[in-house]
């Protein structure tokens, strides 16, 4: 019998919690373009990090080759509003504030980068296939050498 | 003679109102802090020609007198005066206190206050302001350690002796840096100057131990205890000293550079043309705050009248915030001389003199600094043993004054 | 999955750095663009960039660098003493002679900048390429650099800013100034829009290039015409260098 109580709780818990997950967790907008090769699921746990990693070696060093630009994010992940215009950080539908908002984790870029893609500016990106851009770049090192 | 006994301050609705006061200072402050990180610094006076204001005015009185304050326990347990030791306590208290107050505004006037963790982790070595945030958070520590060899039963003299040492070897580069922000900034006609540093550690004594007289009788005349008269005359006799050496930095100072025809615009500027500036000079740092109080300290009745103290020491303390305000103000709002030779003009206030004029939300904010330092020193006056409750001329000894 | 992550930073670190050695082998200036990757060089330490502006060729009534470089970087001067100005045109009278004369000021790119040695964090910092930059993303706004600067070249962020340009962020409560239009560089552009501008009104007075190349045009004019650097008596040896003065 106590095993049975606890067996129905925990059923009770399990889909209690699926339809608070429903409900409450963020709705993360759609993006455009080409999927990360390294999956959402990597974009989720490193972003921060890649961008720091990049904004280092783009500020300091002069390297602008980033794979993962802030731009970058930001012209594919970019969110129209109603006026069918791309929404600022200042919506809550921003795609970085959805999470960011969720997870209350302050979010500073915006306070100097602009948080929309430039009107005008092309960002000719495209996901970069990672071991064929390793493989391109060796056989260009190898053909440079000759 | 009896042994000095010290006690925590009794709570009495004088002191609760008092501290309510500063509370609500520095209450204010962190409102206007709040303001002006929301709007940035449009909403403050500051501009991009006079980029340290009133608030930095108030950041390095408070960090230099910081410094001074703990001249006290210096002349106690350094150079063996064993009459000043029953204040010494208070004065590295008061010392700490005054540090934390300056920090605070120092560092709450920055444009992204929001980064001050940057500030602690990452340094250039190369700056005197990287050097100086490690010189501060060691003076606490150190001046820390200080207090509580003071105050802790049974520790050796000898220990005591060497934190005394440590402390004061600490503070002298402490003002050191302090002045060498100015000293080293070779691109300005009011700066560049390597007497700031020593002129830095003379204003240090000065306005420190101004501080301190006013804290110390302050709070001896609202819980009623005493202040040896034959030690605070000897300490203001002191302070009268200081104020003249401060004197004689800043003549020396000036007259160096109306030697070098490089600065005779800047001089002209201070001493003549400046405006402002210029009474700011002469009367406030000159006359009231070096002149008036020098007299008032060395006036033949001063150990009987407590008010002549009381007013040299106010003296000393505002002359110090003007001549700070001449220091950082001024010296901004003289023009660089890029192109010397020659009359320039440009829509970036190129050769002119730079106006600057201090919101109200500076002055609150620097307010709240001193409010800060002030009830830092209460409360750790309320919660420990700082203040001595038989400090009369019977239990001073005058020959170790 | 932080295994997944060290090895794919690694991986990425390792194309930098084999781009980098790609494009050492090539002449300065070059940007490669490899495989539908971007492939640039990065600051090239060999390279120090700078400028050489002739008074004489500045004409008083003419401020198209400062119109171009507020286009190419979003700052707008109202005339507010708070308004950010990364360039300013200077009008110059001899004292003595009357003479009178325009030019415009920026950062001079020193080779020793005060603003980078006073900087408590080091957000102030010199790339390799000899290009004065401040990383806003450890400025923390205690503007020494601004009181170091003999030239007066930086601004501070008074208010909060939108719609910047996505080459040059700029925030609130930082400080900022001449950057040498760093992000045309990288793209390998070899110029700023200063300098373009400039030329396209015909006056020309502004020269662009590697002052580390004896055979760059702003090399060959400063060997061939006496010019002068501000504030010599600093010995800060200025990327920007006037001619005509």
């Amino acid at each position: 019998m106590k095993k049975l109580l606890i067996l129905v709780l925990m059923i009770f818990a399990f889909f209690s919690t699926a339809v608070l997950a429903q409900s409450l967790f963020p709705n993360i907008p759609k993006a455009t373009g080409n999927e990360h090769p390294q999956g959402n699921e990597f974009m989720r746990i490193n972003h921060m990090d890649m961008l720091r990693h990049e904004r280092d070696m783009t500020m300091r060093e002069g390297i602008r080759d980033v794979d993962n630009s802030l731009a970058q994010c930001i012209s594919c992940h970019v969110v129209k509003g109603t006026d069918s215009k791309p929404v600022t950080i200042e919506s809550e539908e921003h795609f970085c504030r959805v999470c960011h908002d969720f997870a209350a984790v302050k979010l500073d870029c915006f306070s100097c980068h602009n948080s929309v893609p430039e009107e005008g500016l092309k960002t000719s990106f495209k996901h970069p296939d990672a071991n064929g851009s390793l493989n391109a770049v060796m056989a260009y090192l190898e053909e440079t050498a000759k | 003679m009896e042994r000095i006994k010290y006690s925590e301050l009794r709570s009495t609705p004088k002191l609760w109102s008092l501290l309510a006061i500063l509370v609500g200072f520095v209450g204010a402050a962190a409102l206007t802090v709040l303001y002006i990180e929301h709007h940035g610094h449009i909403v403050t006076g500051m501009n991009n020609q006079i980029v340290w204001g009133l608030p930095h005015v108030f950041a390095i009185f408070l960090i230099v007198a910081a410094s001074g304050a703990l001249n006290v326990s210096s002349i106690g347990s350094v150079f063996g005066k064993q009459a000043y030791k029953p204040t010494a306590r208070l004065s590295s208290l008061l010392a700490m206190a005054l540090l934390m107050g300056g920090l605070a505004v120092l560092v709450l006037d920055l444009g992204r206050v929001d980064r001050l963790i940057i500030a602690m982790v990452k340094y250039n070595f190369k700056s005197i302001f990287a050097w100086n945030i490690l010189l501060y958070t060691g003076f606490l520590v150190i001046v820390a350690i200080y207090l509580y060899a003071q105050m802790a039963r049974g520790v050796h003299s000898f220990a005591l002796k060497a934190a005394g040492i440590t402390a004061f070897l600490w503070r002298l580069a402490l003002t050191t840096g302090t002045g060498s922000i100015f000293g080293w900034l070779v691109a300005r006609q009011g700066y560049d100057a390597a007497i700031m540093a020593p002129m830095f550690i003379a204003m240090s004594f000065s306005f420190g131990l101004a501080m301190f007289m006013l804290v110390m009788i302050g709070t001896c005349t609202m819980t009623n205890r005493r202040y040896a008269v034959e030690l605070r005359t000897r300490q203001a006799r002191l302070l009268g000293l200081f104020v003249a050496v401060v004197l004689y930095f800043t003549a020396v100072q000036h007259l160096s550079n109306l030697y070098v025809a490089e600065h005779n615009g800047f001089e002209r500027f201070i001493l003549l043309e400046g405006g402002i500036y210029t009474w700011l000079f002469w009367l406030g740092q000159v006359f009231f705050g070096g002149i008036v109080p020098l007299t008032l300290l060395f006036h033949p009745k001063l150990d009987v009248k407590k008010g002549l103290v009381v007013l040299a020491a106010l003296l000393v303390v505002l002359g110090g915030l003007v001549q700070l305000y001449v220091i950082i103000i001024a010296g901004q709002a003289y023009p660089l001389e890029i192109f010397p030779g020659y009359d320039v003009s440009s829509s970036f206030s190129d050769g002119v003199i730079n106006q600057y004029s201090p919101s109200y939300l500076e002055l609150i904010l620097g307010l709240g600094g001193v409010a800060l330092a002030l009830a830092i020193t209460i409360i750790g006056m309320k919660i420990l043993r700082i203040l001595p409750v038989n400090l009369s001329d019977d239990n001073v000894d005058i020959t170790q004054v | 999955m932080t295994k997944e992550k060290g090895a794919n930073i690694h991986r990425r670190d390792f194309l930098k750095s084999g781009a980098a050695l790609a494009s050492v082998t090539l002449a300065s200036g070059v940007t490669l663009m490899a495989m539908g990757q971007g492939v640039a060089a990065g600051a090239n330490p060999n390279v120090r960039w700078g400028l050489l502006i002739d008074a004489n060729k500045c004409p008083s009534d003419c401020s198209a660098c400062i119109s171009a470089c507020s286009n190419e970087h979003g700052w707008e001067d109202n005339g507010l003493p708070t308004d950010p100005q990364w360039i300013r045109k200077i009008t110059l009278k001899d004292k003595n002679t009357g003479h009178e004369n325009t030019l415009p000021l920026m950062c001079q790119h020193c080779e020793k900048p005060p603003c980078v040695d006073v900087c408590p964090t080091g957000a102030s910092f010199k790339r390799a390429d000899g290009i004065v930059l401040v990383d806003r993303h450890i400025c923390i706004g205690c503007r020494y650099c601004m009181m170091a600067c003999p030239f007066k070249a930086r601004s501070f962020v008074h208010e909060k800013v939108k719609g910047q340009k996505t080459s040059s962020p700029r925030g609130k409560g930082t400080v900022e100034g001449c950057n040498m239009c760093v992000h045309k560089l990288d793209k390998g552009e070899g110029t700023t829009a200063c300098v373009t501008a400039c030329s396209a009104t015909g006056n020309n007075a502004m020269i662009f290039g590697d002052l580390n190349d004896p055979s760059s045009d702003i090399s060959l004019a400063l060997t061939n015409y006496p010019s002068v650097e501000l504030r010599d008596d600093l010995r800060l040896n200025l990327g920007v260098r006037y001619l005509n003065i």
